[in-house]
């Protein structure tokens, strides 16, 4: 699945490394690294991640788009 | 109507079970000043300006130095009744950076992402018992079945409290609780029995440190008292015992409210109960949506540090400030059709944890915590049918929630 | 219905901006054809971690892609890059020779790297940083422990490069002509903290340095030759030396466009040589040149994530709106960059500030949160791990608040004011020297 954060956003709340600790990590003070790639398997984990967001800085591709559409 | 009397009225008991007309009137004037020289802020834009601001501070003004004004708020934003915690021992929720930081930070260090994925195992065996408990009856007492023993053991076991010391903590720390409302101060009794639990919490926690200290376990409070360097304490014992009277307070009291206010939603919205029963993956949209709804944590205060220029008004250095988060969280300038239950709602950027440097640190336990407790109610309570709506509500108009929920069942599956 | 043979809209570049810009299209209902042309072969993908996660090899390079948050109905031309541009018979030329008429077009095809201008220029081991191909083999390269990386151009894309060799323990060497790394985007007063963060971390940095040019052995880069008459050893050279907007497509087009970018207006319109907007044609992202009425209308192109969002979805708006609905973009710049520990952002634009103070934390901490001024407004601010406290003083610069905004803050014991030290615009001896587009925003 497919994953992007807005970095801009992001204010290092870490609610997303709690939710999904193999797909979020806070390192230093307050940066993020994550997985735009988490396979589909953890969904239910990177939505929760998603939905945790304080600032609603996560973008995830919704299951039945990745599914179709493709280029 | 103005809005010092909504203030009023959204502090009035007969106003509990539903303040949000107070809210939407009072977000007619989006930052409004009250006859006191308190300012009420309540829309969603202007919270969430004001939630980054550095110039609103967390720190109460110098106490002794206040008297009593008579009129409740402004004595409870200026002259607190917990002067003995601001004096004597200062809680992280009450004080700036850099202070703020130093403490938050012991505490996010012990707060760890393994310590809240342990606790899942224990909540949902927890909560499992807990219902087992109520087999053989036609009615669940929510609160004091379910919503109230989960956190209280959980936190517990989380600081390293002694499980057979519940019982004695519960009593504390719900006068500690209602020592932060404004009208839990004005009679000379309570003040006294409030600051004599206060006495008393401090020194139970000093003896527990103590203990932690010569005989270290996997707990937060022991990291917490740990010795850094050259054998010294990494915290002093003023700010131990105050971080942990906080966390234990705040783990007691916010998420009983939370859970009971998300049941109590979900009661009134059978569909949605039916939906999170079939399909329990929507719980984590189904709790920030609570959050939103019906949150924990109705308002908080601050005070304006210079003068604040905010949607259209300036609020005067010194100002005693309140945060009406729940007020924001049903803007309909922020969010369409407000009044509405609906966990589907893209965006749903709520001050249920309040926002800024001060976001609750339980946040991702007590996301867990009622997750599993709502999931679990929903999946193993038979018809469940609520008994008094509205129900009764605890004093507290900012740490709002039912004083207990009455649901009666079919059977437990 | 005759609709089966209408054109549509056309959105060519396939990276952020024209992603998000055919999406917001659906989300505003279009529904007729949608066409997406991508010079690249891939679909959509972030650039950000490039630099950072994906040279230090802890991301696959084609592990970045978007997530697509609409169903696009959108037919694919990827790694067919437009070509020309004939605006009169409303058609696209792609290089494959292909032609594509549009009713509308959104233009976002971005900027490419810079590559190395001066001599030694086709020796192997020479690597840019833009597309996810570039950190691929950049990545590779970094794998097998080259002795010593030379990074010319002390930009965000060079300093992040210079900070994942370090992670990855390699001996890295950092030249710019300016006096500390960032001077253009940041100004040396906040440049001299990251210089020395970044000699903490083991980076030999070099100021007021160019590199006249690049040699080698065997079609091999060896050597870096400085303007100066060093020669330092290298066997892989990184040029960070900035972008130019990919508008060589549109030469006959008579469009506004030139190596700096398309002209629009300020609802995103593209405009004509003859000074007129093409009601038809918008752009968006690194390559659109707008006048930003946050900054007094003057034009700029911004060449950030943020920008490539939210300008895409603004254009797609106004390609949705009547031509009397057209509504006009601001946008307050902003970035972030992760380096050497740090999570450095940025909000507003920090061009012409004569005034620089640091509002919150301290330098000597590596923590803190600095507002720049000019002539009495606060234009921009910047902070080093102190990412809490900018939504507020980014409102204060969007508002225009004078300067310095917030006299009264927490944590805040008093208010330092700085000289931010932009070097001055291009000396003209420099000009011909290749490595003074060094120091890229």
């Amino acid at each position: 699945m497919r994953v992007v954060v807005d970095l801009n956003r992001c204010q290092g709340y870490a609610q997303c490394c709690y939710a999904a600790p193999d797909h979020f990590e806070l390192r230093g003070h307050e940066i993020l690294f994550y997985d735009p790639a988490p396979p589909e398997a953890k969904r239910s984990q990177i939505e929760r991640a998603q939905q945790a967001c304080p600032v609603r800085a996560i973008a995830v591709e919704p299951a039945d788009l990745a599914a179709g559409d493709e280029p | 109507m103005s809005d010092e009397t909504l203030f009023a009225q959204v502090l009035d008991p007969k106003n509990r079970a539903d303040p949000y007309p107070l809210y939407a009137r009072m977000r007619e004037t989006p930052v409004s000043r009250q006859a006191d020289g308190s300012y009420l802020v309540s829309t969603h834009a202007a919270l969430s300006s004001l939630i980054f601001d550095p110039r609103l501070s967390s720190e109460d003004l110098p106490p002794s130095r206040r008297p009593a004004t008579g009129n409740p708020l402004k004595d409870w934003i200026l002259n607190p009744i917990r002067n003995r915690v601001v004096n004597a021992h200062r809680p992280l929720i009450f004080r700036d950076p850099p202070d703020h930081d130093t403490l938050r930070g012991f505490v996010m260090k012990e707060f760890t992402i393994a310590r809240v994925r342990d606790a899942h195992a224990k909540v949902a065996t927890l909560v499992d018992a807990l219902i087992d408990k109520c087999r053989g009856r036609d009615t669940v007492c929510l609160v004091d079945d379910l919503s109230y023993p989960l956190p209280v053991a959980v936190i517990c076991e989380l600081l390293g409290v002694p499980e057979a010391d519940e019982r004695q903590f519960h009593a504390w720390a719900t006068r500690l609780a209602t020592a932060l409302e404004p009208d839990a101060r004005h009679d000379e009794a309570g003040r006294r029995e409030i600051a004599a639990t206060f006495d008393a919490i401090s020194d139970y926690m000093r003896r527990l440190i103590r203990e932690k200290r010569r005989h270290p376990a996997d707990d937060m409070l022991s990291g917490l008292a740990a010795r850094g360097g050259r054998g010294r304490p990494v915290m002093g014992d003023i700010d131990l015992i105050s971080t942990a009277i906080l966390l234990l307070v705040a783990g007691h009291e916010t998420t009983v409210n939370l859970i009971t206010n998300g049941m109590l939603t979900l009661l009134r919205h059978p569909d949605e109960l039916e939906k999170l029963k079939a399909d329990p993956e929507r719980a984590p949209r189904v709790i920030e949506e609570i959050l939103r709804y019906e949150p924990p944590v109705h308002f908080r205060t601050r005070k304006a540090l210079g003068a604040i220029a905010v949607a259209g008004a300036t609020i005067p250095a010194g100002s005693p400030v309140v945060l009406m988060l729940a007020a924001g969280n049903r803007d309909p300038a922020r969010f369409t059709q407000p009044d509405r239950f609906d966990p589907e709602r893209n965006d749903n950027q709520h001050f249920g944890f309040g926002g800024g440097l001060h976001y609750c640190v339980g946040a991702p336990l007590a996301r867990i915590e009622a997750e599993i407790a709502l999931v679990t109610l929903c999946r193993r309570l038979v018809a469940p049918r609520l008994l008094d709506d509205p129900p009764p509500y605890r004093p507290g108009a900012s740490l709002r929630g039912p004083k207990n929920l009455g649901i009666a069942i079919a059977g437990i599956a | 219905m005759t609709e089966v043979q209408r054109p549509g809209i056309v959105v060519v570049g396939a990276s952020l901006a024209g992603l998000r810009g055919a999406e917001a299209l659906r989300d505003r209902g279009y529904d007729g054809p949608l066409t997406l042309v991508g010079d690249e072969p891939h679909r959509p993908y972030d650039r950000p971690p490039l630099s950072k996660h994906v040279l230090a090899g802890e991301l696959p390079a084609d592990a970045t892609a978007l997530p697509q948050l609409t169903r696009l109905r959108a037919q694919w031309r990827l790694g067919r890059p437009a070509a020309a541009l004939d605006r009169e018979r409303r058609v696209l030329h792609l290089a494959d020779g292909a032609t594509l008429p549009y009713e509308k077009l959104l233009i976002a095809t971005g900027a490419r790297a810079r590559t190395w201008p001066g001599d030694g220029a086709d020796l192997a081991g020479i690597f840019t940083i833009r597309t996810r191909d570039d950190a691929r083999d950049l990545r590779a390269a970094l794998a097998k422990t080259p002795g010593r990386v030379l990074v010319i151009g002390a930009g965000l894309i060079g300093c992040e490069a210079a900070s994942c060799c370090r992670d990855l323990g390699l001996a890295v060497t950092l030249v710019d002509p300016n006096p500390t790394p960032l001077a253009r985007l940041l100004g040396t007063a906040i440049g001299a903290t990251l210089a020395e963060r970044m000699r903490g971390a083991g980076v030999d940095f070099r100021p007021k340095t160019m590199v006249r040019a690049l040699s080698g052995e065997a079609g091999q880069v060896r050597r870096a030759h400085f303007a100066g008459g060093e020669v330092l050893e290298t066997d892989l050279v990184i040029v960070a030396l900035g972008a130019t907007r990919d508008t060589g497509w549109l030469a006959a087009a008579g469009l506004a466009a030139d190596a700096g970018g398309l002209t629009c207006d300020g609802a995103c319109r593209a405009i004509s040589i003859a000074g007129e907007p093409d009601s038809d044609i918008y752009a968006a992202g690194d390559v659109a040149r707008w006048p930003n009425p946050l900054y007094g209308d003057r034009p700029m192109t911004v060449e950030h994530w943020g920008n490539a969002v939210d300008q895409a979805r603004h254009a797609a708006a106004n390609m949705m709106a009547a031509p009397s609905a057209q509504q006009p973009y601001r946008h307050l710049p902003a970035f972030w960059s992760s380096q050497f520990g740090l999570n450095i952002k940025l909000a507003g634009h920090t061009a012409g500030a004569d005034a620089l103070a640091l509002v919150q934390g301290s330098r000597a901490s590596h923590r803190f949160l600095a507002v720049y001024g000019k002539a009495g407004r606060s234009i921009a601010a910047v902070s080093f791990d102190e990412a809490r406290w900018l939504p507020a003083y980014a409102e204060a610069v969007a508002a225009g608040a004078r300067f310095p905004p917030f006299p009264d803050a927490i944590d805040q014991p008093r208010v330092e004011r700085l000289e931010p030290g932009f070097p001055a615009a291009r000396p003209p001896a420099h000009r011909a020297a290749p490595a003074l587009e060094a120091s890229h925003v």
